[in-house]
């Protein structure tokens, strides 16, 4: 079967995130991209459903020609062919980029991909709706948040955690699926895979961009967050100053054998 | 596209809006994410707008709702409470629930609202793409401007950064980020003339296709065993900093004395030394303990994003310029694998329990 799989080029982000002078967009000048953390299972899924039943994988992104190096990323972990939509670089909104990718599918064989993969959001504008509005526009059905996924002939078992019960949905093929991390651990990238990747042709379309009824007027850093943590001590010369805080926060009272004369002053008063 | 949204012909002001709030249940009774997102509508609907509590029949669920979780929807100031069900209707539909909702606005709710749960950001989504109408995901804030425009702010990588938005449409669909809204002020349950407010219930059929039933979920009723990450009281967090699979032979003990549970950061699941289903963070699962007390964790932002609702972060880390430091309360500078074991000893000591 021939998979279709669906990422996203984000800022690499580690333990601090800078909005750039105008307000527009997340500094990358000190970071590097990467693809959003869903979206990479999403990839490694498709990749081992095909190396069971053969098939190939076809990895797409939308963005600017430097997305290209995300597509190579996912080649290096067994993705067969890329396809870039580039665009000038702006910020496609959710409604534009699934009209991008429908029009994109229907250009590189409507009938192609019995299957579609996406992430379920991606880590940057977290729009939670890219795949399910592809479905529609293609007339697909359409599972999001997946963590288990199961091909049995022409349908599709899929499942998920909500509310501390198992959901399990079945659907006919041709469908489209937006996973969560966990449903598999995405290997390392091979260096036959990277130079593979390294010389893999890019097949790159232009989609036609159009405006979309929500527009970011600018971004910003919650004020809150930073703080000063008081610091207890060094080492474990720290500890009574620890259990101190912990008894004052109020968690020692639900240690299982707490004393039986200890009551609701905590147990290490 | 359909003709969702009061039709600008009939100027509907910012002041008299209708809006439609998606709720959901969770055990017994109305969720309290959505009991938030309700009045989160409330604020949108303004003071002479007309506010719908939707809730969907499930099996199993009778009665659908109970007086109680009634009080509550009308506590948060709802004109009336819709149940829906329909032939076929049995489980968690997508697409059926985004049809009627959809059928439920149409030509007159000014904005429909859900809580940014894996339900109701998906039910929105599905109800964005059958309007063609865009849906804002995430929203702590949003008020109208004139009709059929609205300001929002919206958050991003899972709350790390906020969006202020500007978003145009027929009717605002938007998913609140429920965590980040405060809990709704209840309004007096009483008329103009002082007599108490009857609730009104009311029952709606959709007109569905098999085509909005494709996708229906099957539940099973098996529970995770334990405390579960997401409402634990107390979280021991671990990262890079365990150093492996064998450090968290103290961290659970811990979180055993404590009556917790572990939770790690993602480097901990990439490298295989725990289960994602432990991971917190944006792209595991979102904490709100009393006490989360991180050890040897960084604190990269996707990872503070899920315990954004923590009361009290404590932090254990070698490094005193690591980023969890400027997020945490308090602070212990040393190695996790010293500290942990000898701050178990004292719990024990302190309890008479040390053998």
């Amino acid at each position: 079967m021939d998979i279709l799989v669906c990422v996203k080029r984000v800022p690499m982000v580690g333990g601090k995130v800078v909005v750039t002078a105008d307000g527009q967009d997340v500094d990358t000048r000190m970071s590097g991209f990467t693809v959003s953390p869903h979206e990479e299972c999403a990839v490694e899924e498709g990749v081992r459903l095909t190396e069971r039943s053969g098939g190939s994988v076809t990895v797409l992104t939308l963005g600017p020609p430097e997305a290209a190096d995300q597509l190579r990323e996912m080649l290096a972990l067994g993705a067969h062919r890329g396809v870039l939509l580039e665009t000038d670089g702006r910020e496609w909104g959710p409604v534009a980029t699934s009209a991008a990718i429908a029009w994109a599918v229907g250009e590189l064989g409507p009938a192609s991909f019995p299957l579609m993969l996406f992430g379920n959001e991606s880590a940057d504008t977290g729009g939670y709706q890219v795949g399910v509005r592809v479905a529609h526009e293609l007339g697909r059905p359409c599972v999001t948040g997946i963590k288990r996924l199961e091909l049995a002939g022409e349908v599709l078992r899929a499942g998920r955690e909500y509310r501390g019960a198992q959901e399990e949905f079945e659907v006919a093929l041709p469908a489209v699926v937006s996973v969560k991390e966990g449903i598999n651990l995405p290997r390392y990238p091979s260096l036959p895979g990277r130079l593979r990747a390294k010389r893999a042709e890019i097949t790159v379309l232009r989609p036609q961009w159009q405006a979309d009824g929500l527009r970011k007027v600018g971004l910003r850093v919650p004020v809150s967050s930073a703080q000063r943590a008081q610091v207890l001590g060094q080492g474990t010369d720290a500890v009574p100053e620890l259990v101190r805080v912990l008894g004052e926060i109020g968690v020692l009272q639900s240690a299982p054998r707490a004393n039986a004369g200890a009551d609701g002053d905590g147990a290490a008063a | 596209m359909s003709d969702l949204g009061a039709s600008a012909d009939h100027g509907v002001s910012a002041g008299e809006s209708a809006v439609l709030c998606l709720l959901e249940h969770d055990g017994d009774g109305i969720a309290a994410g959505s009991l938030r997102a309700l009045g989160f509508a409330r604020t949108l609907a303004g003071s002479g707008g007309r506010l719908t509590a939707v809730l969907f029949g499930l099996p199993g669920a009778e009665p659908v709702v109970g007086d109680a979780a009634l009080a509550e929807v009308m506590a948060v100031g709802a004109s009336e409470l819709c149940v829906v069900s329909a032939e076929g209707l049995a489980g968690y539909a997508p697409v059926a629930w985004a049809q009627a909702l959809e059928q439920l606005a149409a030509g007159q709710a000014s904005a429909v609202v859900a809580a940014a749960t894996d339900h109701g950001s998906e039910v929105m989504a599905h109800l964005g793409a059958l309007t063609g109408l865009p849906v804002a995901a995430n929203c702590i804030a949003a008020s109208a401007v004139g009709p059929g425009s609205w300001q929002l702010v919206r958050q991003r990588w899972a709350g790390s950064v906020l969006e202020d938005a500007a978003l145009e449409a027929s009717c605002a669909l938007l998913t609140v980020a429920a965590d980040s809204v405060p809990v709704a002020d209840t309004v007096p349950a009483a008329g103009s003339d002082g007599a108490a407010v009857q609730p009104a219930v009311r029952t709606f059929v959709p007109a569905l296709t098999g085509d909005d039933l494709r996708v229906v979920a099957t539940e099973s009723a098996e529970q995770s065993a334990g405390v579960s990450l997401a409402t634990a009281r107390v979280v021991v967090g671990g990262g890079r900093g365990v150093g492996g699979p064998e450090g968290f032979a103290a961290l659970e003990e811990l979180a055993g004395l404590l009556g917790g549970v572990v939770g790690v950061s993602r480097v901990v699941t990439s490298q295989g030394w725990r289960p994602h289903r432990q991971q917190v963070g944006q792209t595991g699962t979102k904490i709100s303990p009393e006490l989360y007390l991180a050890c040897g964790i960084s604190g990269a932002i996707q990872h503070m994003a899920g315990c954004l609702s923590a009361k009290h972060i404590v932090a254990v880390n070698t490094d005193p310029e690591a980023p969890i430091i400027s997020r945490a309360e308090y602070a212990v500078i040393g190695d996790l694998n010293e500290v942990i074991p000898a701050l178990v000893k004292a719990i024990r000591a302190a309890d008479g329990t040390d053998g």
